[in-house]
């Protein structure tokens, strides 16, 4: 679907590439970090570090078996679906508290996000995290665009670029988000997010929205970049700030010439 | 450069030409004063742009028309895009996919049409405002002004049309916002609702509608406009900033053919070039993305056009739960109070040099541009305006802003509810402030020089500041504007004082209360004549200064300096004469 339509403007495209590069303009785009856990056994040495590890960070909220303090809301049976999404994303440990829940820099590697993960799935039933299998992005993109409108424009906006909602709170930008962390997201609805559990959106349904939405993240706009996928608002300031300014620019420069 | 323009009329400005040719060839003092000698100001282009970015419009526009198909009738996509391949879409979004994806130069074309519409508007808006600003629009003058602003507004009713013809997600969601604001006037709301969209919303007729007034109704409309436009530009002449020699009566600058029609066609190429950058680089609502339009999802960060932006923004300030019950009729006042505030800001706008003219009494014909600084309350009330609309403009925003900056949606909204009256009415007191302190100061420049920064200590062991006259171009600018006094309610014939008249009054005294005078001639030589007695003194020293001027200068602008000074002083009593002060560095006390 490319190589033939892109050819008429690709000379165009080539001689502004050096500018956009010079820019830095273009997000580099990167790779998917994949991972698959799910599937291995939980063990008893990795409860047991999982436990040590939520004693010492996470314990001052949540309390000592994840029952929950007037900081925190309880833990038993969020399941290990919601520990991870929460402490892979950066969420987790919580800092100080705004409206919203801050992503920051992970703080755990991988196992031990996976220990503390299988520590808070034992604490009662709740979803576990998603097999690899079931979030890879091989799906129906077309329905997963439908349902992803549906459901998830309102608030993330019907490219993933995000929104606001009230009172401070906004729905993230879903760019590069990895495959677990959509599905995870869907079925634990981290705060404000609804939960969309498989009655509502079957496995296979959210298996689309995730191929959807890796599409997006794999092929950059047909139509040169993409201004953070903002809209009319972005382009707006684009035009008022880069076009006059440049046409501008030139009736300066034009100006001057003539004496 | 300068034998150009002046050649033009030998006889009359044949001395000055000679006179400017000496500064040229002393001091290049062309380049600095060259701009203010012929109207092809910078600003005096973005009318230019604007007619030129329509022209790309109307080419893109046409090869657009070869594709698009304006029917709402649904249909299964099969086309190249995969994320959609399959879906249940109407034919106009279908089309405007396959222009996307499947017409060879589709997609740049539909991004050169959609960037170059918002550059048509953008450089229209700004090409307005220096028209505002430098007044411009007034006698003879006013008339072009309304056929100005009403290629404003059809160019924004062109975008609007425009915007919704690919029935993708945002389009319809804009389309919907409108069918809500129509049904929210009381009465016909509901009717006219139906009439436009042939039954309930959205139905299957409005593309069809919207696409017979995008490509035909509205551009006949702009290119009549525009020819009336151009025609009047040609009629009045051009205005020019003031300068000296530069009058009510002439125009100074280049003969249309063939200097100016050669520059005009390079410019032509310039915009279209910028154009084609923009479109070429930069991606533009990319329909594929928003999906078909279809009632049920609603996007985040739905937005309109810029250009349409202050009136979503309107409607998104105006505080909820207004609705109320009259006449057995709802009045969404929610809704109609952003409808009326709109209107009525429209009007303004368009009325105004007859607001002015009213205000004023001026009943004369200009043709030198006003600075800003010297009509301080028009400036101010510009300024005022800018900030109502740009505060809309950003109303239009606020959930963005409110993502992007990481703060609440309803402290955002809260905040520009206040900032859409308050900062309004600051622009307004600081603009006019601003005004009239650089009014002030350039009349302390015009009396006493500029100050130079050199110190020179007096026989008695005094230390002074050396002030330079500034030469005649630079008095004359800065004193070459009138100054009006706020008129009086006078009574009529019956000896009357009329309510009418009161009120013109109170907004004459309005406008000119606060005012500064252009320094006169005679301020001007009083004020050197009060500094004879210090020049007699310090006759050393500003010897010393005067040689680091070339000599030339000082003898050159005497005598011809002084003929400018009687021949302006007969064609005008109010614009005084000006008698150069050139003479030696006068100190001031
Ligand atoms: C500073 C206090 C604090 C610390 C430390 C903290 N949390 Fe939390 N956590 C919270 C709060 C508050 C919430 C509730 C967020 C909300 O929904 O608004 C929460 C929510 C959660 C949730 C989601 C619960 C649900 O209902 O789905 C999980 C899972 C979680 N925390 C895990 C952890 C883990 C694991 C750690 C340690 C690595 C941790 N938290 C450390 C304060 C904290
Ligand atoms: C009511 C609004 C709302 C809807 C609808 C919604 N989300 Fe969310 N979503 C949120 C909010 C709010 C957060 C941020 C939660 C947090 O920070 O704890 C979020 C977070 C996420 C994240 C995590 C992003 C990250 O940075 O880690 C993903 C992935 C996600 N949503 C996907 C979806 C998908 C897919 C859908 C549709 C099935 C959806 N959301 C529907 C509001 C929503
Ligand atoms: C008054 C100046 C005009 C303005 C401001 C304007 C603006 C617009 C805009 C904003 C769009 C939406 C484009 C998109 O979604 O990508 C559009 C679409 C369109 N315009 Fe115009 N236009 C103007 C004049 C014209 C003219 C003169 C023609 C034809 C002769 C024309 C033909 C079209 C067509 C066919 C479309 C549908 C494009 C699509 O499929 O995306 N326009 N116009």
């Amino acid at each position: 679907m490319k190589n033939k339509r892109r050819s008429p403007f690709a000379a165009a495209l080539v001689i502004v590439a050096g500018l956009i590069i010079s820019g830095g303009s273009y997000a580099a785009a990167n790779a998917v970090v994949k991972h698959s856990n799910t599937s291995q056994a939980v063990t008893q040495s990795q409860l047991e570090e999982g436990k040590q590890l939520f004693l010492a960070n996470c314990a001052s909220c949540h309390g000592k078996n994840g029952v929950g303090t007037s900081a925190a809301p309880t833990l038993i049976g969020v399941g290990a679906a919601s520990a991870d999404f929460q402490v892979s994303s950066g969420r987790m440990p919580a800092q100080a508290d705004g409206p919203q829940m801050q992503v920051k820099p992970v703080q755990f590697t991988r196992e031990q996000i996976d220990a503390i993960a299988a520590y808070v799935g034992s604490l009662g039933t709740g979803p576990a995290i998603p097999s690899a299998d079931m979030t890879a992005a091989n799906g129906d993109a077309v329905r997963g665009g439908e349902l992803f409108r549906i459901n998830c424009a309102m608030c993330h906006n019907a490219v993933g670029a995000g929104g606001a909602l009230t009172e401070g709170k906004y729905a993230p930008a879903l760019k590069n988000i990895p495959n677990t962390r959509i599905y995870e997201a869907m079925l634990t609805g981290p705060q404000n997010m609804p939960v969309f559990n498989d009655a509502n959106i079957t496995p296979t349904d959210k298996k689309d929205i995730i191929t959807y939405l890796k599409y997006l993240d794999e092929n950059p706009s047909a139509g040169g970049y993409e201004l953070a996928g903002l809209g009319p608002v972005a382009e707006g300031l684009f035009i008022w700030i880069i076009g006059l300014g440049l046409i501008i620019g030139f009736t300066v420069w034009l100006g001057a010439k003539s004496n | 450069m300068a034998n150009q323009a002046t050649a033009k009329k030998p006889g009359f400005l044949a001395e000055r030409a000679n006179f400017l040719d000496e500064r040229v060839g002393v001091a290049g003092i062309l380049k600095e004063f060259g701009r203010k000698i012929f109207p092809d100001h910078w600003s005096f282009m973005l009318g230019e742009v604007a007619m030129y970015s329509f022209l790309v419009l109307l080419i893109s526009g046409t090869f657009l028309t070869f594709f698009f198909q304006p029917a709402m009738t649904d249909v299964i996509y099969n086309g190249v895009y995969g994320p959609l391949k399959g879906a249940e879409m109407s034919i106009a979004y279908k089309s405007t996919l396959d222009i996307s994806f499947e017409v060879r130069g589709g997609l740049l074309m539909r991004q050169v049409h959609h960037w170059s519409a918002l550059l048509f508007v953008a450089s229209a808006g700004l090409h307005m405002l220096r028209v505002f600003f430098t007044g411009a629009f007034r006698k003879p003058r006013e008339i072009n002004w309304v056929v100005g602003f009403l290629l404003f507004v059809m160019g924004m009713a062109g975008g609007f049309t425009g915007y919704s013809l690919p029935d993708d997600l945002l389009s319809g969601n804009g389309l919907r916002i409108i069918d809500g604001m129509i049904k929210g006037v009381p009465v016909i709301g509901a009717y006219v609702s139906s009439l436009l969209f042939g039954g309930q919303f959205p139905g299957h007729a409005i593309v069809a509608r919207l696409y017979s007034l995008h490509i035909m109704i509205v551009p006949a409309l702009i290119i009549v406009l525009l020819a009336v436009h151009l025609f009047m530009v040609v009629i009045h002449k051009h205005t020019h900033y003031s300068g000296a020699g530069k009058k009510d009566n002439n125009v100074v600058g280049y003969p249309l053919a063939p200097v100016y029609v050669a520059k005009a066609g390079g410019f032509f190429f310039i915009v279209f070039g910028v154009i084609m950058l923009i479109s070429a680089t930069f991606t533009i609502n990319p329909v594929w993305n928003y999906g078909g339009y279809d009632p049920s999802p609603v996007s985040a960060g739905t937005q309109p056009d810029w250009y349409i932006g202050w009136l979503d923004g309107a409607l998104r300030l105006a505080p909820s739960h207004l609705e109320a019950g009259w006449f057995g009729f709802s009045w969404s006042w929610n809704i109609l109070l952003p409808l009326i505030i709109s209107l009525v800001f429209l009007f303004v706008v368009g009325a105004y040099p007859f607001l002015e003219k009213w205000v004023t009494g001026d009943e004369r014909e200009h043709h030198v541009l006003d600075r800003p600084r010297n009509a301080p309350v028009r400036t101010a009330i510009g300024a005022a305006g800018v900030t109502f609309y740009a505060v809309l403009w950003a109303g239009a925003s606020t959930d963005l802003i409110a993502t992007n900056f990481k703060m609440s949606l309803n402290t955002v909204l809260t905040f520009m509810q206040i900032s859409l009256i308050v900062l309004p009415i600051v622009a307004f007191w600081a603009t006019k402030r601003t005004a009239l302190s650089l009014q002030r100061k350039d009349r302390e420049i015009a009396l006493h020089g500029r100050e130079t920064g050199r110190i020179v200590r007096m026989p008695h062991g005094e230390y002074i500041e050396v002030h330079e006259p500034v030469d005649k171009y630079e008095l004359y600018k800065l004193t070459a504007f009138e100054s009006f006094a706020p008129t009086l309610a006078r009574p009529n014939e019956d000896g009357k004082i009329t309510v009418k008249a009161r009120m013109r009054a109170a907004l004459s005294k309005f406008y000119f209360e606060d005012r500064v005078t252009p320094a006169t001639q005679l301020e001007i030589d009083a004020s050197h004549g009060h500094h004879d007695e210090q020049k007699a003194i310090e006759a050393k020293p500003a010897k010393k200064v005067a040689t680091k001027k070339p000599a030339a200068k000082k003898s050159a602008a005497k005598p011809a300096a002084k003929k400018t000074a009687s021949k302006t002083a007969t064609k005008s009593a109010k614009a005084p004469a000006k008698k150069p002060a050139a003479k030696k560095a006068a100190p001031k006390k």
